[in-house]
């Protein structure tokens, strides 16, 4: 049976007042890890699962299978039923319509690729193996490599509700990742480079070891500094994951329970004029790209904030009722175990007119910010204060300069978002739900000895 | 749940190919999880998940895969699939033998069986919770409410001759806080979590764990920006161990250490840390969050001393690792779910306690922090760098706590935070949580008396 045939089965089920969505998930992966020019770990694994949810009068409950087999896909409608009766009602919790399904077209979204499956698994053990080669002969100072490894996954899903909502996607992606070690004892620094695409030969393996060998010999000597403010450039992997807190703070659910630093600020000036931010899960490029959202809504691009004024919240059916706007087609879910919640997808900030290095020669002094640590326990999003433990190298007229460790930065999100002065030309589409960019922030505190 | 001679035709299948090594993990596992919000329950969503991992280990390779379907035909089809994986690296073939089997069976870790009790007793919990933690003061705007109940039953099956099985089950009660104020919005979380059953509420109310979280919400209200600099910190007990499972316990993990990427390699018999330090793993720990009689590799649970009075004195080591090194596992191989391959991994680390009055760790301190919670932290393995966000936290002037501080992060090294751990409390207390490697979520938890480390990097936002 299809996961599409499976999933109207299910939904064909509901009763009467009662509305049913189920969606079901699978995907063929395969995951080698190379160490020392030996394969170590290499795995091939199918697996699949189903999640259903129920909605009576207002009430919510959810179950799920890990599995498609039948016995255990049979009871998931029953046992959610069941937990329905427990939830209390909620007039805004009614599933998306086939209207909703109609309202917007499509994407013509290609992010498939049959040939994925037919590289052979010794061309993915060699392209590991490689880049563990590459990685270690660039470099006298890199001592070795930590890890080295290559993933590819071939991923289907369908929805389909009693309300007439059906969708199906299928998406391929692969990757490589290796992270460096370079140096001696305590003076070790580590770097990690990677390539992502939707087949094998989208992969550029040197380069991924190249990133690795940069980013950990540059840091080399690195030490605390003392602390002072300084102007500070974000590396566009920095960029994506401060990105990803502003995307949840723009959450539709969390602007519903007042959890947003940007509660009640839409239409207001919350960033400087040349920030513009939109989720756009129908760019191709976007590694976050879908043509349906987890409700099996057509995805659409929202814009968030142009020109530094905020434009709105990303919302799901029931946040969207429940604010006023509507879905904004940004129904996410970690997979069939959970409902669907709210997030962004494809989250890019508009590219500048500078390239990196012009950013660099603007500023005499300042920090430059190759990674940061603790960004979820140092982030508050409902004030937007944060202090994140960051490793970088100091800017000095205009040019990198001497590495640094053991810091911290610290700001606050509103703060900093109005004290953007460059985002730099050099849009980096990368892993996760945004894209990177090189980014200047007029001034930080910088703490350390 | 796989009758023993199907687990022996699976295992020599998985072994047809060659092979120094072969396993078959079978997981079921069931979990049920509540959530109430503003005063309402939300949703009560239940899972259930059920399938084999199978490995076949060739000289250093090894070849892994999974399937859900757990008849003869499916167990035979991944494992012949597991074989194929392995035989990549074209290591020389050698077939290990299947020795009779060591057979032993744990019964569940819970008195009070998850399954057995009703969904509304469950959800009524959450409603506790709203009441005290509202009552608590006007100024709680939102009360968030989670109850999670997961049972795991394994059959472990190996070509050594293992045969055992668990029946884990956990149960956690989490609240989320959130205090209005001239200073904006502040959150405050509570979340206990031990390894059993519905009989965690007997020892842990509701309305207990929802007048912490408040009483953290509101605390920050009147908290001032952290200071920044570099700090005497004293942890209170329980609220560190965490830092040490992050900046010093992934370090003496076997395979890392194998790869280079621990700064405790080659380092058994040295001192590295303070000689007031003895640092724990211990999955025969009670109850605690980290706690089994098996872990994934059915090895038997155990006590293991990783740092004894200031010299380390072994690594933690999974079956992969130990079979390399010619030695026993230590009991620390486990894996989210059948689905993942086993690694080494922590189960309850902790420090142990010391001679000293915590009131006179804190009335020797001159200026410093007082933590009383750290939210999650990140660390580097291969460096020791770590940082650690700090949810509760006071100043400690002239010997005494003084006003609460918000926004801060704690910022160091592993092993210069060891080495300079001056100060152990006669006190102690754990904490449970999630523990992250390479894309596995184990539960685990750390614990430690009330110490001080003489001098960590704090990054408040103070001017």
């Amino acid at each position: 049976m299809s996961l599409s045939e499976l999933v109207r089965g299910i939904a064909a089920r509901a009763e009467p007042g009662e509305q049913v969505e189920a969606y079901a998930a699978h995907s063929v992966d395969t995951d080698v890890k190379v160490f020392e020019g030996a394969v170590e770990e290499m795995a091939v694994a199918e697996s699949g699962g189903v999640g259903v949810r129920v909605v009576v009068g207002g009430r919510m409950g959810y179950a799920w299978a890990g599995s498609l087999e039948p016995d255990l896909v049979d009871a998931v409608l029953d046992e959610a039923r069941d937990n329905a009766r427990f939830a209390a009602p909620d007039e805004w919790n009614d599933l998306p319509t086939a209207d909703d399904a109609r309202a917007v077209p499509v994407a013509d979204l290609d992010l498939w690729r049959d040939e994925l499956a037919s590289v052979p698994t010794t061309d993915k053990v060699a392209l590991a193996l490689a880049l563990e080669k590459t990685a270690l002969g660039l470099d006298a100072r890199v001592r070795g490599v930590e890890s080295a490894s290559y993933g590819d996954a071939a991923m289907e899903s369908a929805v389909a509700s009693s309300l007439g909502v059906e969708a199906t996607s299928r998406r391929t992606v692969c990757s490589c990742t290796v992270s460096a070690l370079a140096g001696e004892g305590d003076g070790t620094r580590t770097g990690y480079g990677f390539s992502v695409g939707r087949t094998l030969a989208d992969l550029d393996p040197e380069a991924a070891a190249r990133d690795a060998i940069d980013r950990s010999t540059r840091l080399l000597g690195a030490a605390p500094v003392s602390s002072r403010r300084v102007p500070v450039i974000f590396d566009p992997l920095v960029t994506r994951s401060l990105l990803g807190i502003l995307g949840a703070a723009l959450n539709g659910e969390a602007m519903n329970k007042g959890r947003t630093m940007f509660l009640g600020r839409d239409g207001e000036q919350v960033a400087a004029p040349d920030v513009t931010l939109v989720d756009d899960p129908t760019d191709a490029r976007a590694y976050g790209a879908a043509p349906f959202d987890a409700e099996g809504l057509p995805t659409r691009r929202n814009d968030l904030v142009v020109d530094g004024v905020l434009r709105g919240f990303l919302h799901n059916t029931s946040t969207g009722r429940r604010a006023g706007p509507g879905t904004t087609g940004s129904a996410v879910r970690g997979g069939y175990a959970s409902p669907p919640g709210v997030g962004a997808r494809a989250l890019v900030l508009a590219p500048g007119a500078k390239t990196p290095e012009e950013i660099l020669t603007l500023v005499g002094d300042a920090f430059y910010v190759q990674s940061v640590s603790g960004l979820h326990s140092g982030t508050n999003p409902v004030s937007g204060d944060f202090s994140l433990g960051a490793e970088g190298l100091l800017v000095r007229g205009g040019a990198l300069a001497e590495p640094v460790r053991e810091v911290t930065i610290a700001s606050t999100v509103p703060r900093m978002l109005l004290d953007v002065l460059e985002v730099g030309s050099d849009l980096t589409w990368l892993p996760g739900a945004a894209a990177g960019v090189t980014l200047l922030v007029a001034e930080m505190a910088l703490s350390g000895v | 749940m796989i009758a023993p001679d199907v687990v022996e035709r699976t295992l020599a299948a998985a072994l047809a190919r060659g092979g120094d090594f072969a396993e078959v993990f079978a997981e079921d596992r069931a979990s049920v999880s509540a959530r109430l919000d503003d005063g309402r329950v939300e949703e009560l969503v239940s899972g259930r998940s059920r399938g084999a991992g199978i490995r076949v280990v060739r000289g250093e390779t090894t070849g892994f895969a999974h399937t859900a379907d757990l008849s003869e035909s499916g167990l035979a089809t991944a494992a012949a699939a597991a074989a194929a994986a392995s035989t990549e690296a074209g290591a020389p073939v050698r077939v290990a033998a299947l020795p009779g089997r060591a057979t032993g069976a744990h019964g569940p870790s819970a008195m009070v069986l998850p399954e057995s009790v009703s969904k509304d007793a469950k959800v009524a919990l959450l409603q506790r919770a709203d009441a005290a933690a509202r009552e608590r003061s006007g100024s709680i705007r939102q009360v968030s409410a989670a109850y999670a109940d997961g049972r795991r039953r394994i059959l472990v099956a190996n070509s050594d001759g293992v045969f055992a099985e668990d029946d884990q089950v956990r149960t956690r009660f989490m609240v989320t806080c959130v205090a209005e104020g001239d200073t904006g919005l502040h959150t405050g979380t509570e979340a206990p979590g031990r390894t059993v059953g519905f009989e965690l509420f007997d020892d842990i109310e509701p309305e207990s764990v929802a007048r912490i979280a408040a009483d953290r919400a509101l605390t920050l209200l009147k908290a001032r920006p952290a200071p920044s600099g570099r700090l005497p910190v004293v942890l209170e007990r329980g609220a560190g161990g965490v830092l040490f499972h992050e900046a010093c316990g992934h370090g003496l993990e076997a395979d890392l250490v194998r790869r280079d990427a621990s700064v405790f390699r080659n380092r058994v018999g040295e001192a590295v840390a303070s000689p007031l330090v003895t640092l724990v793993d211990d999955g025969t720990f009670g109850h605690e969050w980290g706690s089994f009689a098996i872990d994934d590799e059915g090895t038997p649970a155990r006590r293991n001393v990783l740092i004894e009075d200031g010299v380390l004195t072994d690594y933690m080591w999974d079956l992969v690792r130990s079979r390399a090194a010619g030695r026993p596992s230590s009991g620390n191989g486990r894996r989210e779910t059948y689905r993942h391959l086993p690694m080494v991994r922590m189960t309850n680390t902790y420090l142990l306690p010391g001679a000293t009055d915590p009131d006179d760790i804190i009335a020797g301190t001159e200026y410093g922090l007082y933590c009383v919670a750290l939210g999650g932290g990140q660390v580097n393995t291969a460096t020791g760098d770590f940082v650690f966000g700090v949810t509760e936290a006071y100043l400690i002037e002239n010997g005494e706590i003084t006003e609460p501080v918000r926004a801060a992060q704690l910022i160091g090294n592993g092993s210069d935070a060891l080495r300079q751990v001056d100060a152990v409390g006669n006190d102690f207390d754990t904490w449970a949580g999630t523990c992250g490697k390479e894309g596995q979520g184990v539960p685990v938890s750390s614990g430690q008396p009330t110490l001080r480390v003489a001098e960590l990097t704090v990054g408040g936002t103070a001017a």
